[in-house]
């Protein structure tokens, strides 16, 4: 749906050139929802805005459906634009238009037939549950309506990408789930390709298919959300995963005395569990068989979009070879073992 | 004013008075009226040039939607040359000009034309500053739907900002009032000429305060009628 390929922005402010964006190279698949998340300034917004040209990129190319949009000519990137609609963090709704005919402003852009455009207004305010706001002025709804109305009117083209600039960033958090909710709706009803970015690991973590990390105008870390949850690798994706799902073993933990163990190993392991698995009485079956004793010293269970995903510090304690089958029949369960300290 | 005053008391000296002075009321409304229209017709033309000389002015500048900074930094330079003119020396500046136009440069008619022309650059500025105080993130709103700049302008820029324009609107109008009692004293009618040849050429105390008065009401509705009808536009809003 989307590609781009060796995309380099630079800032020229003054003297100054400002890298924003080096040299990333990044595909999104049709119909998933794909999530960018990075801190500020670090390049995230230059990345998204250069999809739709609002930012031209200084190298590099971006395809969009099978389109060059980095090779059109004004004009056709004005039609190519009404395809790719685009929500925000500060909504952008007109003051001086109804709720109704800010969802009819791209179709005026479009130049769209009246009859038909008020038709395709009314069910998209339907969709977005807005109907008895029609005739409302954006000043007196609350953000998480703006924010419908921003994604009511970006639809308004049918498009098929979304981009969505930080649109739940100044919301609260049961709006955010609220609006989140509502993309994911669509995403599933119309087939629509999302690309999101972001600083919140929960947006991340609620809706995305895929994410990308990006650091320092670079993109350091890609994969299905799943797996980077699961298994980051570098230390800017486990910061992010941090602020969400606590994967650190505390460090007392970690240094805790050995009691007696009276001729036994101790062994502190972290557990990981995604999906189907979660559900299933596999540390139990474990100890029973192999003859361990296991002391749960920490543990969360959270969800990764539908998955049930989480992380587990367990204490094992055992004769070195029963401990080592025990792992091994964990890891062939598919989880995820990382032997954290042994004696 | 304390004559004027004094004289009402006796009622002989009332009628003195009136007799002497029966021709100020006629006077007065029609060089009001010579305002009014002076003002109205050249508030008209100051925007029919200076509300697109802004929106260039605006969306030329760097980043904008039409982006041009050569058109910009000369029609920049050419507003700020004319704005530095005192209206009073710009009026015999022009003179050529404004007889090549209507033919003399004394008169109603005739006012108009600097009039007009000294507003135009004024008008430029206050549109300019007008739609510079738009959010930059609705002109992005808009681009990102496919709009094209002539669509940002009057869908965005015109529309948003029509609370601040219409007081604008309110401000040059005001403006001219003062610039046609100087377009006055050189000949060109209306309560400005009033003023001048009787009020201070002859010292007819009762013309000059009453055309000083007229000037206040005149002002007072037009700023009242720009409040109005920006705080209705922004009300409806709300």
């Amino acid at each position: 749906m989307i590609e781009i390929r060796n995309l380099t922005k630079i800032y020229t402010v003054g003297d100054q050139r400002i890298l924003a964006l080096d040299n990333v190279s990044l595909t999104v698949k049709k119909g998933e929802i794909f999530g960018i998340i990075g801190l500020s300034g670090a390049g995230k917004s230059t990345l998204i805005r250069c999809v739709n040209m609002l930012e031209r990129p200084t190298h590099g190319t971006i395809f969009v459906d099978g389109q060059e949009i980095t090779a059109l000519s004004e004009e056709e990137l004005r039609v190519a634009r009404q395809k790719i609609g685009m929500i925000f963090q500060h909504f952008n709704l007109l003051s001086s238009r109804t709720v109704f005919n800010n969802i009819m402003f791209p179709l005026e852009i479009a130049r769209v037939p009246k009859k038909e455009a008020r038709q395709r207004v009314q069910s998209l305010l339907e969709m977005v549950g807005l109907t008895d706001k029609a005739d409302v002025y954006p000043a007196q709804l609350s953000g998480g309506q703006k924010q419908r109305v921003g994604i009511a009117r970006a639809l308004a083209n049918r498009p098929s990408l979304l981009l969505s600039d930080e649109a739940t960033s100044a919301l609260d958090p049961q709006t955010t789930r609220s609006i989140l909710e509502l993309l994911r709706d669509i995403n599933r009803r119309l087939g629509l390709t999302i690309l999101l970015i972001t600083h919140d690991m929960n947006v991340i973590k609620e809706v995305c298919d895929r994410v990308a990390v990006i650091d320092n105008s670079r993109i350091v870390e890609i994969g299905d959300v799943l797996e980077v949850f699961s298994n980051p690798q570098t230390p800017t994706a486990r910061s992010f995963i941090g602020t969400v799902i606590n994967r650190e073993i505390p460090v007392e933990l970690l240094h805790r005395p050995n009691g007696d163990s009276g001729g036994k190993t101790t062994r502190l392991v972290r557990v990981s569990f995604i999906g189907a698995s979660a559900g299933e009485p596999i540390i139990s079956s474990m100890i029973r068989q192999y003859d361990i004793e296991a002391n749960i010293l920490y543990g969360n269970i959270d969800r990764v979009k539908d998955t049930p995903f989480g992380n587990l510090a367990l204490e094992l304690i055992g004769s070195p070879d029963m401990i080592d089958s025990g792992l091994t029949y964990l890891r062939n369960r598919g989880l995820e073992i990382e032997v954290l300290r042994s004696d | 004013m304390i004559e004027i005053l004094t004289g009402l008391i006796s009622q002989e000296s009332l009628i003195s008075f009136w007799e002497a002075n029966s021709w100020v009321p006629e006077a007065l409304a029609v060089a009001t009226w010579e305002t009014i229209y002076m003002v109205a017709v050249s508030t008209f033309f100051a925007y029919v040039f200076g509300l697109p000389l802004g929106i260039i002015l605006v969306t030329t500048s760097p980043g904008h939607v039409l982006e041009n900074i050569r058109v910009n930094q000369v029609l920049g330079s050419i507003v700020n040359a004319v704005r530095s003119i005192p209206f009073i020396v710009f009026l015999i500046l022009i003179i050529p000009f404004t007889r090549l136009v209507v033919g003399t440069y004394i008169g109603t008619v005739a006012s108009i034309v600097p009039l007009t022309l000294a507003a135009i650059p004024f008008v430029a500025r206050l549109v300019e500053t007008s739609l510079k105080e738009i959010e930059w993130g609705l002109v992005e709103a808009a681009l990102s739907m496919g709009a094209s700049a002539w669509q940002v302008i009057y869908k965005v820029l015109i529309p948003e900002a029509m609370p601040s324009l219409s007081l604008g609107v309110a401000i040059t109008t005001i403006n001219l009032v003062g610039y046609s009692a100087m377009a006055g004293i050189v000949g060109g009618g209306g309560l400005g000429t009033l003023a001048y040849y009787y009020g201070y050429q002859r010292y007819e105390d009762l013309v000059m305060w009453s055309t000083v008065i007229v000037l206040i009401i005149l002002v007072q509705s037009v700023q009242m009628l720009g409040d109005n009808l920006a705080a209705r536009i922004a009300k409806k809003r709300r």
